[in-house]
């Protein structure tokens, strides 16, 4: 199949649009279908530039559609767009062909009936309440006499009238009226600034600080009172360093403010009335405490006065203060003298008994009992002694007898045997060794015996002197020769010399070994 | 006895401490020198009071603001 062959369907030969083409002809469709149109709905998003246009979403709970209020339109609506509302809203639909979009231009908005504005302050009420703003503890008291009375309301209308009016009844003050629109678009804003203003002033400055801030309003419809629903209004009011007095709207209307206002009056009268105290009963009350006070002096004074005469009249005479013990000091002086002597004579009787007794017979048989008492006692001294003395012999007996040497005897014979034993063995192992030693002497001698040149003799040698020293060579023969034999010696002269042989025979013995023994 | 000297004394003020002494003085429970310190005490309170009454003055003001809603002033009411 080819491009450039097409394929034949059905509406082909249909005029074909351009995109401009097509967007201005659904443009010129919808604006000309919904040129004015009623819509109800919730409002969602809203934003709010700083170009004054006020642009918002209206939904259901399927759709959404966009809209917009031009600033011109937006300043004189009833009410303020808020997110959550339920309103009707009268416009046209226009599109935005550059993106594809659609949106509806109000031109004036309701709240939808009363219930969704009522449900909306219900919801705020709550949410308020949950951040603790009602809080009874968070009440300021008002003072008693403000000196400034700051009144925020509209400048003219009977509002402020009458609440001037109360209060020029009732004590004359200096009062500050912040002007403001009590209702539309501009009252929540104004009331707020209001409020805030009063609570920036300084005490004394040229604008003097209010004591006491008033914020009213006459009666109106739920619409109009708007302005004193909104959360702004309630959250200055609820800041308020300064004391506040609500009092919007006709007793039965409730609004938003009057729940965080520290006191609410139900009128702007009586807002005023609830402001100051009235002055001519305070004059009238200063007078009666002042009376009350000269009374309750002089009245003192008086009570006192009267105390100080009848303590006076009941103080007895002195004179009767002394006639009783005077009496008295004279019955007993009287009885004095009478007293003594007889004390004195009853002393002088118990004396007298008392010498009576006192004789020497008395002392001497005191002695004598204590001689006889003494005596009895030495008496017993010498036997007593002699008594005693036995006593300790024989106990002294009786322990020598229990002596005996047998036991002494039995110990020195133990020992002798054991020392004749060890002399015994003594004797006998020295003995011994000296046996053994005898006969290893004698075994050496006969040893030595052997060993002995003698021996030598014995088997044929001789030993031959010459001059006492033993000649070994024939050169050493001086003069005479003594010979040893076995069994003894001769002498040989000079002449029998030629006999050389012979001493040839004889057997030099080393003198050394004959000395070694 | 508060520790404000009379002269300073808020209306209020004064006004409680007044009630105060007259309560004192009719109780007589006090020594007849202090009763009468308590008096002259009671007598300055009470010209302090009347003072603060006569004060009562009517002045009304409305305050001008700008055009951002700053106040800028004020301007005498009539209030009638």
């Amino acid at each position: 199949m080819s491009d450039l062959i097409d394929d034949p369907y059905e509406g082909m030969n249909s005029p074909e649009f351009s995109v401009s083409e097509l967007s201005g002809a659904i443009k010129r469709m919808i604006e000309g279908e919904f040129s004015h149109v009623r819509i109800k709905g919730e409002i969602g998003r809203v934003s709010l530039p700083r170009s004054g246009h006020v642009y918002l979403d209206l939904k259901d709970d399927k759709s959404v559609i966009s809209g917009v209020i031009w600033k011109g339109v937006a300043a004189r609506l009833p009410m303020r767009p808020e997110e959550g509302l339920e309103v009707v809203a009268t416009g046209r639909i226009t599109t935005f062909p550059g993106q594809s979009k659609y949106q509806i231009v109000i031109d004036d908005m309701k709240p939808a009936g009363v219930g969704a504005l009522m449900a909306m302050l219900e919801k705020r009420k709550a949410q308020l309440q949950s951040e603790g703003l009602f809080d009874p503890a968070r009440k300021k008291p008002l003072p008693y006499l403000p000196e400034v009375i700051g009144v925020v309301t509209s400048p003219s209308g009977a509002v402020i009238r009458d609440i001037l009016h109360r209060l020029r009844d009732r004590f004359p003050r200096k009062v500050l009226i912040w002007p403001v629109a009590v209702q539309g678009e501009r009252c929540a804003p104004e009331v707020v600034r209001g409020i805030e203003g009063f609570n920036a002033l300084t005490p004394g400055g040229a604008m003097p600080r209010p004591d006491l801030i008033i914020v009213a309003r006459g009666g109106g419809s739920i619409e109009d009172l708007w302005g004193f629903n909104e959360e702004a209004v309630a959250r200055a009011a609820a800041a308020s360093d300064i004391p506040l007095i609500s009092a919007v709207g006709h007793e039965t209307d409730t609004t938003l403010i009057d729940f965080v206002s520290d006191v609410r009056a139900p009128t702007p009268t009586a807002a005023a009335e609830l402001a100051v105290p009235v002055r001519h009963e305070l004059l009238a009350w200063v007078n009666e405490q002042d009376a009350r006070m000269s009374r309750a002096l002089s009245g003192a004074l008086m009570t006192k006065g009267q105390r100080l005469r009848d303590l006076s009249r009941a103080l007895p005479r002195p004179q009767s203060l002394v006639e009783t013990p005077r009496q008295r000091l004279d019955m007993v002086s009287d009885r004095l003298p009478v007293g003594l002597s007889k004390q004195v004579q009853t002393k002088r009787i118990a004396l007298s008994d008392a010498s009576g007794l006192l004789r020497p017979t008395v002392l001497r048989r005191m002695v004598d009992a204590e001689r006889r008492s003494v005596t009895a006692i030495s008496d017993r001294l010498a036997p007593a002694l002699v008594r005693n003395t036995r006593a300790k012999r024989d106990m002294f007996d009786a322990r020598v007898t229990r002596l005996r040497p047998t036991q002494l005897v039995l110990q020195v014979q133990d020992m002798e045997e054991k020392l004749s034993r060890t002399v015994k063995n003594f004797v006998n192992v020295s003995h011994s060794s000296v046996v053994k030693w005898k006969e290893k002497i004698t075994a050496l001698d006969r040893l030595r015996e052997t060993l002995g040149y003698k021996e030598t003799l014995r088997r044929g040698y001789a030993v031959v002197r010459s001059d006492g020293d033993l000649v070994t060579q024939s050169t050493d023969v001086k003069g005479e020769v003594e010979i040893e034999f076995a069994d003894g010696r001769i002498v040989v002269g000079k002449d029998t010399q030629g006999s050389k042989p012979l001493p040839k025979k004889a057997k030099p013995t080393p003198p050394e070994q004959g000395s070694l023994f | 006895m508060s520790e404000t000297p009379v002269d300073e004394m808020t209306f209020e003020q004064a006004m409680a401490e007044l009630e105060q002494v007259v309560g004192q003085l009719e109780r007589g429970d006090v020594a007849l020198d202090a009763s009468i310190k308590l008096y002259e005490r009671g007598a300055e309170l009470k010209k302090r009071c009347e003072k603060k009454l006569k004060e009562a003055e009517e002045k009304v003001a409305a305050i001008t603001l700008d055009s951002q809603g700053n106040p800028t002033g004020t301007t005498p009411v009539d209030g009638q």
